[in-house]
């Protein structure tokens, strides 16, 4: 397919103050080229007055999400030549404000996610603070959250939920997803306010498993998954008033001989408790 | 009149340094110091999410790692221009940032044991790069992101971006901006402020960092007469991907990957014979360039010759187990499984040694005695000559944690004895500034509709940096490429902004920040230029070696109207003294 593509028609639904209409550009094909470098194309070159977001360049910083032919993509990390099609067209993300072209407002999107409590609570705050080693986790521990983790809040979930469009006090799957991430880490203890957070009419329970969160998820976290262990968490911890037990921390490793590695010795004297003059603490 | 917003601490920049820096400030006092956190993107967007490989620190001295041995690794990596008394702190106080990040809830990948786990990485004589998978640089910045929203005593500014300094009488009293959203001009002024830009690797054209990189605080500070240190000395990461110059990390040479010519050879043996692929990035770039130059390079379409990396022998789990991201990239982009086949690099502009002048506290300062009262710098931005000629792989995610809480931490103390001096903020004065500098961006530098394309001018600059300030330099090239710079600023000054609305007009953003790159690269070419000996990063074939009786010495650029005048202080050596650099 890539092989006989010369030439993209971009076809862009740009706004500005309110007032909406298709824009349509050419652009020249290479091997490899994505979305992002297409608009880039056409910022520099064709229309200086384009307005969208990115930044990373690698599919990382969730900047560059939009809809392309239909779905909600990360631009940067969307081949042309592996749409099928020499027409691209892209669009804001779905349920998110316009504010110019393809640029959204992601305020209200950021709060659900902060409403979440997204970091670890821990009873032994001064342990937290003042970290003597790390806590143990096992590979199956880990297993059971990481996929969780690798959320980087581009709104492509958010735009493709049936739900958030007919109800926007519900968090959404982004933001149930990270309550999960939080939830299922074996280092938390921080789960019953977690769970009395989305355990409302506008919470977890307004998901009807329609999946096109984990559908269209540039990076595998599959809300949709995540907000159906949430329900069974809140289930279990409802029925039987269950609580997990946090891990704690592990002693340093016990080595009979280290080796030594050494490094050249000191040409000089000194005592860099001294060397360093401004105050540390 | 232009709008003003106070905040007792103004960090700018919300890359791995902002976001630590902020954090320090709030835990050491929440309800004390009130911060306001200023980005020109959203602020977990920073370009710190592309840190891939790891994240230094002693964590096992029960196997054998000291504190020495990393600060060893540092300075002989940096080819002894280091300032060692900052690499002494630095490594001594890196372990409790790693576990901070644990219990705030970073996911580090683990040994079976359940304790965390450390790989290989070049120029460290342990195995010391704490890692979470192949994306360290994000989960960081998740976490450090998600910890800040537990407090509630700082205010986000997404998308502001900053255009200059606010410098008066030696003391910092905040800076200007423009919000993005609404295209209003804005003045910041806080009590102290903690620069954390980032580096200024997006004046060249085949680079690995996100676009944002322009170097923005470098020239910002610059422009306020803080000297600019050491930007000589900006690193070529051996293996970043054909034809964009996308990185492919570092972690994949720790794991094993092999490097090879067009024949197949392992070529490092003829360059680093004990640590081959693993040894310092400064030594691995230019042994690939000398292949390349030899001969024994491949030519690519894109017109980009390049080398192998080979990982094939690593086997498919391995591979998906420690490497996802990078199989990604190299599918997505070269359209290569990397179990199966070896993957095109070539060296790419990465990072930035030099920076804003600082003392060894990462306070800001004129010159070898005078601090900028209230300023501190943070991460890639600052120079606080922790990395010298040639910075060493995971120091330095590791120096944005590092520095981070230590400006946030001195910051948070200064505006508590500032408060209690009961010193009242200037209004007069700084109104004046904003008006001002709103009127240069505005008329002078946005005015014109019709002139130059900025595009094209930084087209040329970046492809004249790609060729002439690469991993190998000679004095007439550089010459060359600093005339090309003066005729360029020459052209900035006509160039034209098509864009007249105020919304998310990302042509004034591309049109200051063009403005941002051609002063670094201005203080770039002029530094290099005087230097005349080769040392870490900075390679010259007109003076191919190290010369410590007449350059064992920093650089600092001062801003004059002509362009950069250059002065040089010495470096602080307290452990070892330089000798020959041998891997
Ligand atoms: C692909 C890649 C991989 C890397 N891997 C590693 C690794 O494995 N280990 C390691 O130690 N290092 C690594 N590095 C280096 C490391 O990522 C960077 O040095 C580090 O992230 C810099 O962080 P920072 O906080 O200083 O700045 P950044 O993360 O660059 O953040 C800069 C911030 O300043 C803001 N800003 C800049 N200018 C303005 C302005 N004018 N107005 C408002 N805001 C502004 C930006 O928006 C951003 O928020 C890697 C670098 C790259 C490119
Ligand atoms: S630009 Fe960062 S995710 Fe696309």
């Amino acid at each position: 397919m890539s092989k006989e593509i010369k030439e993209v028609l971009v076809r862009i639904l740009r706004t500005d103050n309110g007032r909406s209409w298709w824009a349509e550009y050419k652009v020249p094909f290479f091997e490899g080229m994505t979305v992002l470098d297409a608009l880039n194309y056409i910022r520099e070159r064709l229309d200086n007055t384009l307005a969208f977001r990115s930044h990373c360049r690698m599919g990382v910083c969730g900047s560059c999400a939009v809809v392309v032919n239909g779905k909600p993509r990360l631009a940067c990390n969307t081949q042309i030549a592996r749409l099928g099609t020499d027409v691209v067209e892209l669009k804001p993300l779905y349920n998110f404000p316009v504010i110019r072209d393809l640029v959204v407002d992601l305020v209200d999107f950021f709060n659900k996610h902060r409403r979440m409590k997204p970091y670890l609570i821990r009873r032994d705050v001064k342990e937290r603070e003042e970290p003597t080693r790390e806590y143990r986790v096992t590979p199956e521990e880990f297993e059971r959250y990481t996929q969780f983790t690798y959320c980087i809040m581009c709104g492509a979930c958010v735009a493709a939920c049936p739900t958030v469009s007919a109800d926007n006090l519900y968090p959404g799957p982004q933001a149930l997803a990270q309550a999960y991430r939080y939830l299922a880490d074996p280092r938390d203890e921080g789960w019953e306010e977690r769970l009395r957070i989305v355990d409302d009419q506008h919470g977890v329970w307004r998901c009807h498993f329609a999946g096109a969160c984990s559908y269209v998820c540039p990076k595998g976290v599959d809300p949709a998954l995540a907000i159906q262990l949430l329900k069974k968490e809140l289930f279990k911890y409802k029925l039987f008033k269950r609580r997990k037990k946090a891990s704690e921390i592990v002693p340093p490793p016990e080595v009979k001989a280290p080796p030594k590695k050494q490094p050249p010795p000191f040409d000089y004297e000194f005592n860099i408790e001294e060397v360093i003059k401004y105050e540390r603490e | 009149m232009v709008e003003i917003i106070d905040h007792d601490v103004l960090v700018l920049g919300t890359g791995i340094a902002g976001l630590r820096a902020a954090i320090e400030i709030m835990r050491r006092g929440e309800g004390k110091v009130n911060v306001g956190v200023v980005s020109k993107v959203a602020i977990m967007r920073s370009h710190s999410v592309g840190a891939e490989g790891g994240t230094a620190a002693v964590l096992y001295p029960e196997e054998g790692d000291s504190f020495e041995l990393h600060a060893w690794d540092t300075v002989k990596g940096s080819d002894f221009l280091a300032d060692q008394d900052v690499v002494f702190d630095f490594v001594r106080a890196m372990p409790r940032e790693i576990r901070l990040l644990e219990h705030w809830g970073l996911p580090w990948s683990r040994r079976p044991d359940g304790r965390i786990a450390q790989r290989p990485f070049g120029g460290h004589s342990f195995n010391r790069a704490t890692f979470a998978a192949d994306k360290t640089g994000f989960f960081e910045m998740r976490t450090l992101y998600d910890k800040l929203l537990e407090y509630d005593n700082w205010e986000r500014y997404d998308e502001y971006f900053a255009t200059s300094l606010i410098i008066e009488d030696g003391e910092f009293k905040g800076f200007t901006a423009i919000n993005q959203r609404t295209g209003n001009f804005v003045v910041f002024r806080g009590l102290a402020g903690i620069i954390a830009t980032g580096g200024t690797s997006q004046m060249y054209k085949f680079g690995t960092t996100a676009v944002g990189v322009t170097g923005d605080g470098v020239a910002m500070a610059y422009r306020a007469g803080i000297p600019a240190k050491d930007m000589e000395f900006l690193q070529f990461h051996p293996t970043g991907l054909i034809p964009s110059g996308i990185l492919l990390t570092e972690g994949a040479r720790g794991e094993g990957g092999h490097l090879k010519n067009k024949n197949g050879e392992r070529f490092m043996k003829k360059y680093a014979p004990e640590k081959m692929e693993l040894a310092p990035r400064d030594i691995v770039s230019r042994a690939m360039m000398r292949e390349i130059l030899e001969g024994r390079g491949v030519k690519h379409w894109s017109g980009l010759e390049y080398v192998y990396i080979d990982l094939t022998h690593l086997g498919e789990e391995r591979i998906k187990e420690r490497l996802p991201l990078i199989r990604e990239l190299v599918l997505k982009f070269q359209g290569i499984d990397i179990i199966s086949e070896p993957a095109l690099v070539r060296p790419t502009a990465h990072y930035t040694m030099g920076g804003i002048h600082t003392g060894p506290n990462y306070q800001a300062m004129f010159d070898d005695k005078t601090y900028v009262r209230g300023l501190w710098a943070a991460g890639e931005v600052a120079c606080a000559s922790l990395h010298g000629a040639n910075r060493l792989g995971t120091n330095s995610t590791a120096e944005c944690l590092y520095s981070g809480a230590l400006t946030g931490a001195q910051a948070f103390k200064y505006v508590l004895s500032k408060r209690e001096k009961g010193t009242n903020p200037s209004s007069t004065s700084i109104t004046t500034f904003a008006e001002k500098e709103q009127k240069r961006i505005f008329e002078e530098v946005l005015g014109r509709e019709r002139g130059e394309d900025p595009y094209e001018v930084k087209n040329e600059l970046r492809e004249m940096m790609d060729k002439k300030f690469y991993v190998f330099r000679t004095g007439e090239e550089m010459a060359e490429g600093l005339k090309k710079i003066k005729e360029l600023k020459e052209r900035y000054r006509k160039v034209r902004t098509s864009d007249r609305h105020k919304e998310f007009n990302y042509n004034w953003l591309h049109v200051i920040e063009l403005g941002f790159l051609l002063d670094v690269a201005e203080i770039l070419a002029t530094s290099a230029y005087a230097r005349k000996e080769s040392r870490g990063a900075h390679y010259r074939l007109d003076y191919p070696k190290r010369d410590d009786k007449n350059w064992l010495k920093h650089t600092l650029a001062y801003y004059t109207p002509e362009g950069p005048r250059l002065d040089y202080i010495p470096v602080r050596i307290i452990a070892w003294k330089p000798r020959e650099r041998k891997y």
